[in-house]
């Protein structure tokens, strides 16, 4: 009997982990080792140089520059959604009338429901592609078409979106028009998310507070959102990991994958630069190690701030 | 008995109600009738705006689809095409290469979620079920791929596959077969971590009274356990086929010519091409085509399966 069970678990765990291991773990090991090397990418000449291209890493200009627009989007892609998503959910389940039953939710929120959601299931791709038309800089964009009919952009001056590297708030613009489309996308998964969750509060913590007499306002705010805090941190955490790959953004919509002026570089473009285009792949893994550490590091770190007790009901 | 729910001042308007020294002001404002009527509407108009926000982009693309190139630059904003040109669309899909972008992309993705799906489970449920030395070991090893990002790993992958290729072309760059086993495994670690949780709280009695009946362990797996876990087989194959068929760095990275033959490119890949060779030829209604036949698909199975596909989707967040 115990033989056949070491045959059965080694036979269902044979292909997965090896596949796992080849085309995952290996790759991963391979590049931490990379990273000690100069090695160009296309010939076989690699010499070890140590932590070499880590102390390089603190002395470039353009990896802090993509560091600080990771950390910009670490902090306002999480930001921006989750607070629109909530106020979505909130009006979505809070808007309704009141009644015997209490407050309800607004009439068709079904629907809204769907709709919101569709950015979801488009591919970053797709939603890529159809911005850049959106966000053209000229008459011919959605944006710019619309505000030069009504007056208000005229044909010579248009918004120029993915090509404006100019700061806003420190910023560079083209940084907040793709913000702009992450939350777009984002946020009508979220809200279901939340949406879901309200609605799993029972309803008799809600006719308590309405017999104690507290309005929609006081409901939401002492009671509604205060027992989401688990999902809105978890939400947190997922949108960290997207705001750390807006890549694919970056990849199709900015001049240059990166630019205007590398205005919009981001760890995952650098690294990419470097790799295939500048041919220094050890330089490139090391950048890959670094983010690798700094991912895990902040992962831990918010699993560390929002942990806490569950409340059961 | 509505009367409870509401403030006095409730009946007599939400103007002059209540002594403002002890009721905060919100709760005047929506505590009657016309805040409440207000506040209605307020939620229904931002909901709707939002609801434009979202879906006008999209309109707008499927009716520029239709338009012909001199219509997309002279009414760029209209939403009704002078005269609808399918034409479009079949230029984009043979021209456009769409039709062997969905070619490949089914292909792949036929073999991919289904592996993943097989594998990720089994895995899943021997860690979960068995307990063996190096259980823990694995286990983690699969979660820990949850938080490495992708882009380290594309360098040495890269040449991994490329030298695999040498050796056996059909694990190499541009094969079908290659971009099957990649997707595989770089979606082993979320399907084993989410499966895993599910097959934990599988009841111990029914695998027992399995294995009294003579079950083998990989009959109880398929025959028992398995179909006891469909919940959860459903919400991560919704989860993979989305996030399989959104694949873009990997294609990317992996089905590259070596040597002149033409590429097979899956469908996300396929399109950023696309935009930008429709952009270096004017093409702008192929485009739109194309990214009309790219996304409409999936919105029509999302609106057929909504309420699956929504309930898929959040609870792989919310475990």
């Amino acid at each position: 009997m115990r033989h056949g069970v070491a045959r059965f678990v080694t036979g269902f765990l044979a292909l997965p982990v090896g596949l796992y291991l080849f085309y995952v773990v290996w790759p991963f090991l391979q590049a931490a080792g990379y990273s000690l090397t100069d090695w160009g990418g296309y010939s076989d000449r690699q010499q070890f140089v140590g932590l070499e291209n880590y102390l390089r890493l603190f002395s470039d200009e353009l990896i802090r520059k993509a560091f600080w627009h990771n950390v910009f989007f670490l902090i306002t892609v999480p930001l921006f959604t989750i607070a629109l998503a909530l106020f979505l959910a909130f009006l979505l389940n809070v808007g309704g009338r009141e009644d015997k039953a209490g407050i309800r939710g607004v009439f068709g929120s079904g629907l809204y429901k769907v709709i919101f959601f569709f950015p979801q299931v488009l591919s970053l791709v797709v939603i890529a592609v159809m911005w850049q038309q959106i966000y053209r800089a000229d008459g011919q964009g959605l944006i710019n078409g619309m505000l030069m009919k009504i007056g208000l952009v005229s044909e010579d001056d248009p918004i120029t979106f993915m090509y404006d590297p100019e700061p806003f708030l420190g910023v560079p613009a083209v940084l907040w028009w793709l913000l702009l489309i992450a939350v777009w996308s984002g946020a009508g998964f979220y809200m279901v998310l939340f949406s879901a969750a309200m609605q799993s509060i029972p309803k008799d913590v809600y006719e308590a507070a309405i017999l104690d007499g507290a309005g929609r306002f006081h409901t939401f705010f002492r009671i509604t959102l205060p027992l989401l805090r688990d999902t809105v941190s978890v939400a947190w955490v997922y949108l960290g990991f997207i705001a750390l790959d807006m890549y694919a953004l970056v990849f199709v919509m900015t001049p240059s994958q990166g630019g205007p002026n590398h205005a919009s570089e981001i760890f995952a473009s650098v690294l990419n630069f470097t790799a295939f285009q500048k041919g220094q792949f050890g330089y490139a893994c090391a950048m890959g190690v670094a983010l690798a550490i700094f991912t895990i590091l902040l992962a831990a770190l918010q699993l560390r701030i929002t942990r806490r007790e569950r409340i059961e009901y | 008995m509505s009367t409870v729910t509401h403030t006095p001042g409730g009946l007599a308007g939400p103007d002059q109600t209540p002594p403002p020294t002890r009721t905060p002001a919100p709760r005047a404002a929506v505590g009657g009738g016309a805040g409440a009527r207000f506040f209605n509407g307020f939620s229904h108009l931002f909901l709707a705006v939002w609801a434009i926000m979202v879906v006008y982009p999209l309109l707008w693309v499927v009716m520029s689809a239709l338009k012909t190139d001199s219509e997309v630059i002279r009414k760029p904003l209209s939403l009704i095409p002078e005269q609808l040109q399918w034409n479009n669309f079949a230029r984009a899909w043979t021209e456009g290469q769409i039709g062997s972008f969905f070619l490949n992309t089914v292909l792949v993705l036929t073999g991919s979620v289904f592996l993943t799906m097989l594998l990720g489970s089994m895995a899943a449920y021997v860690l979960a079920r068995y307990d063996f030395p190096g259980n823990r070991l694995i286990y983690y090893m699969f979660l820990s791929g949850l938080t490495l990002p992708i882009y380290l790993a594309a360098v040495p992958l890269f040449k991994g596959v490329y030298n695999t290729g040498v050796v056996l072309p059909f694990l190499g760059p541009n094969s079908h077969i290659m971009l099957i086993l990649v997707y595989v495994a770089w979606s082993l670690s979320f399907t084993v971590f989410f499966m895993h949780s599910f097959f934990h709280t599988l009841p111990n009695a029914i695998a027992e009274a399995g294995m009294v009946d003579g079950a083998s362990h990989s009959r109880l797996f398929f025959s028992v356990m398995l179909p006891m876990a469909k919940p959860g087989l459903i919400s991560i194959g919704i989860f993979n086929v989305l996030g399989q068929w959104n694949q873009w760095y990997l294609p990317t990275l992996l089905m590259q010519s070596v040597a002149g033959e033409p590429k097979n490119q899956v469908i996300s890949q396929g399109l950023i091409e696309l935009s930008v060779n429709q952009g270096y030829r004017s093409d702008w209604s192929g485009l739109f085509a194309g990214v009309t036949m790219a996304m409409l698909p999936v919105l029509i199975v999302y609106i057929v399966f909504q309420r699956q596909v929504q309930s898929g989707l959040t609870a792989g967040v919310g475990k």
